[in-house]
């Protein structure tokens, strides 16, 4: 991997070199992606084909957006110098978050977070509330934390609601955040500690770097381009992201979070609550039936209460003395409408009663007993005949200041994705914390080990993160910097590819078969504007890289178009119109059963069986006389490119797991040890 | 260190006295506080925070979660009597757009 903490024997002045041969790649793949692409635009689009060019010079686009971001993004690299010693005497909490992970799996990294160096005091934060662990931890003098009885009911929002409900339950200074499968190194305080002597760092994220990845990393786990340059650059514009594992983070920073979110959650559902008030009430006494007048009435009230509430936020009045009236005024009319309701059910009961004694049974006067604190109960909130309308219900739990619809009114960690740590990040910085990037690795990781795994993390991953892009977008966001907010959209711009991989794929498939190009000539002007362009965004790469793997990365934003367009649309669909993102939790074992998964690679092997016909149907054509020999040839490179690609999906469904790849690799190397 | 001064007034009216640093360590020792008081049926609280010399984020999310606790069994959490120090955390966090203190314990409800 090439991780190193501090700048090396180069010293400044290889740090400066770097930077300058960096910011020379960055500026000139910029000017001539921008040659390129305005000259694309303005003067190259066959718009005669406006179907296929229009989405290619899009794609193109793209691309060339998503280069820039990545030149901003290294612009400002950062390569810190040794940290300074933490100050002796900060408490600190380590949370190791579980779910379903296996005993021993979350044990060795209980264990080796014991061992930590720095004075901790070590917690899993079992989501599973299992027995086992349970007993486990406690026998080995680790903390065991499962969610308190407030969740019961209410939204448990995964991960972020874990740790949720674990920062309520202790109060160390600092948090140390593992995941179950992320190993700690005991020097991991140590090393992190010492940014927090600034007292505006909120937070320290290090590297994820898996163990259980064989070299040439089929599954494309290891990302040592973003554990790297990309985080480093994010750093230098004070925008290092915060990934959810192997991160310190600062208590009062995020409770400091959770106490502005608090305000903030309340005020907009006040004010939703409010606007949309009129139109609830007015539906609900449409919905009511001829016999419900003092139902009616009791809306009138509410609607008159709710008029009352506004009156008194405009005049300057405390949400909280403002709901607290209002709650009190309901519940006053609920019970109004409680004590008729129980009134006229008395009336009856003594006609009943009459009837009963008239019979000679004892009836007795135990049925009417409905005492005051029956009464108070049944006027309560949920129980209440106004609670009984759901949308009045909601509107009434709104204007309060209690959350009610949440386990707890604080929520430090975002619950608007799945991907609660970038959601997390952006609002720390909009706050005005700094976050640092510490690049050293300080934990072993594990990587999920077979395609199905490793696809669901990624599915996660990018739904995340499109959530964000939809909920809380970045350009739109208060506090934030422009650097800042660039920074978040890079990352969310990339997830975007899946959309122009179609492009990149249907593009030569068209000209092979139809004869069709997007361009109106494959010119020698063409060639002289796109490959220096190219070259020179590999070169910066390659520059910017120095050395670590990048090719695996840029196989699998095309490879895995499927997922990243899959990602887009269910996080689309689940921000906008409410629908489920089918989340699964990542397994962190490997899926038992047999076979290579080739069916979930469906997608991408029809992509490759139609490439390979789309060369054969080119060289017929060529052979036919009706193809052109340049346009057909550069297609056809098109093709090898994007079949190299896609290569690694082959390599990926053929991979067996760590285990079994490390024994057939003994076994091939044996023969060769004896035979020397 | 903190000392919690609990007291009830005529009106059944509970007031809670924060004696000290109310922070992280001390916070969920504010939260037993007030489930104390609710579960002797004290709904109606105030947080007399005149003693109370310092206050972080943790506290005033132990404040909130008083608020909520107290909401739910059908009464209010009020604050009295800041400090300067905790007047202006309760304005930087935007809290005494719902919180806003009274001056007095007396003036609270």
């Amino acid at each position: 991997m090439g991780l190193e903490t501090a700048a090396p024997a180069s010293g400044r002045v290889g740090v400066l070199r770097r930077q300058a041969v960096t910011r020379a790649a960055a500026l000139v793949t910029a000017v001539l992606g921008l040659n390129y692409i305005i000259w694309r635009w303005f003067a190259s689009v066959n718009w005669d084909a406006w179907w296929i060019a229009a989405p290619l010079v899009l794609a193109e686009t793209y691309s060339l957006v998503d280069s820039l971001l990545f030149g901003l993004t290294v612009w400002r690299y950062k390569e810190r110098p040794a940290p300074a010693d933490p100050e002796r005497g900060s408490t600190v909490d380590v949370f190791i978050t579980t779910y379903n992970e296996p005993l021993e799996l979350v044990l060795r990294t209980a264990r080796a977070a014991k061992a930590i160096d720095y004075p901790h005091q070590t917690w899993i934060l079992d989501d599973g509330n299992r027995p086992d662990v349970r007993a486990a931890a406690e026998s080995e003098g680790i903390g065991w934390i499962s969610r308190s009885e407030d969740w019961s009911g209410m939204p448990r929002h995964a991960k972020a609601g874990n740790l949720n409900n674990a920062l309520l339950a202790t109060d160390g200074e600092f948090i140390l955040v593992l995941d179950a499968d992320q190993v700690p190194d005991r020097r991991i305080l140590d090393r992190t500690l010492g940014y927090f002597r600034d007292d505006a760092v909120a937070l320290v994220q290090t590297p994820q770097v898996f163990v259980n990845v064989p070299e040439a990393d089929p599954l494309g786990s290891q990302a040592p381009l973003f554990y790297g340059p990309i985080q480093q650059g994010k750093d230098g514009w004070n925008a290092a992201f915060f990934c959810g594992s192997n991160a310190v983070i600062r208590r009062e920073a995020l409770m400091q979070l959770g106490v502005t979110r608090y305000v903030t959650e309340t005020e907009v559902a006040l004010h939703k609550a409010l606007r949309t008030a009129g139109r609830v009430i007015a539906k609900a006494r449409r919905n009511l039936g001829p016999d419900q007048a003092r139902l009616a009435g009791a809306l009138e009230d509410l609607a008159a209460d709710v008029a009352q509430v506004k009156h008194e936020l405009r005049r300057g009045e405390s949400i909280g003395e403002v709901t607290y009236r209002f709650q009190e005024r309901v519940a006053a009319v609920s019970r109004g409408l409680v004590s008729a309701d129980m009134a006229a059910l008395h009336a009856e009961l003594a006609s009943i009663e009459g009837l009963a004694e008239a019979a000679g049974v004892d009836g007795g006067s135990s049925l009417a007993a409905v005492d005051d604190a029956a009464l108070d109960r049944l006027s309560q909130r949920d129980w209440s005949p106004l609670g009984a309308i759901e949308t009045v219900r909601v509107l009434i739990g709104s204007v309060n200041a209690d959350r009610g619809a949440e386990a707890q009114a604080v929520m430090p960690m975002a619950t608007i994705s799945v991907t609660e740590d970038m959601a997390t990040c952006m609002r720390l910085h909009g706050l005005g914390w700094r976050t640092v990037y510490h690049h050293e690795q300080l934990a072993d990781g594990l990587a999920p080990e077979d395609l199905q795994s490793a696809l669901t993390q990624r599915l996660r991953w990018a739904q995340g993160t499109m959530q964000v892009f939809f909920r809380e977008n970045p350009l739109v966001q208060k506090g934030l910097s422009m650097a800042q907010r660039l920074m978040y959209l890079a990352t969310m711009w990339s997830y975007l590819s899946g959309f122009a991989a179609v492009v990149y794929l249907a593009a030569p498939v068209i000209y092979l078969t139809l004869g069709i190009l997007p361009v109106r000539s494959l010119s020698t002007e063409f060639f002289v504007r796109l490959v220096p362009f190219l070259l020179v965004n590999q070169l910066m790469f390659y520059v910017v890289g120095r050395g670590v793997r990048t090719w695996r990365g840029q196989q699998y934003s095309l490879a895995l178009f499927p997922t990243w367009i899959r990602a887009v649309t269910s996080a689309f669909g689940n921000v906008v119109f409410g629908r489920s993102l089918d989340f699964a939790v990542t397994p962190k074992t490997l899926q038992a059963g047999g076979g290579r998964p080739w069916h979930l690679v469906k997608p991408q092997l029809a992509a490759m069986a139609v490439l390979v016909f789309a060369v054969l149907a080119g060289a017929a054509r060529l052979l036919a006389g009706a193809g052109d020999l340049l346009g057909t040839a550069v297609n056809v490179v098109w093709v090898a490119f994007d079949l190299l690609i896609f290569s690694v999906i082959i390599h990926a469904v053929r991979y067996p797991g760590f285990a079994a790849w490390s024994q057939s690799k003994k076994a091939r190397s044996k023969p060769k040890e004896g035979t020397l | 260190m903190i000392e919690f001064v609990i007291d009830k007034l005529s009106d059944g009216i509970g007031v809670i006295r924060p004696v000290g640093r109310l922070n992280m360590v001390s916070a969920p020792q504010l939260n037993s506080a007030v489930a104390g008081l609710i579960d002797e049926g004290t709904v109606r609280l105030v947080v007399d925070l005149s003693g109370t010399d310092f206050i972080d984020s943790s506290g005033l999310g132990a404040l909130i979660s008083g608020l909520k606790k107290t909401r739910q069994s059908g009464g209010d959490l009020r604050l009295a009597s800041p400090t300067a120090q905790i007047t202006a955390v309760l304005e930087l966090t935007s809290l005494n757009k719902v919180l806003r203190p009274a001056s007095s314990v007396a003036e609270a409800y």
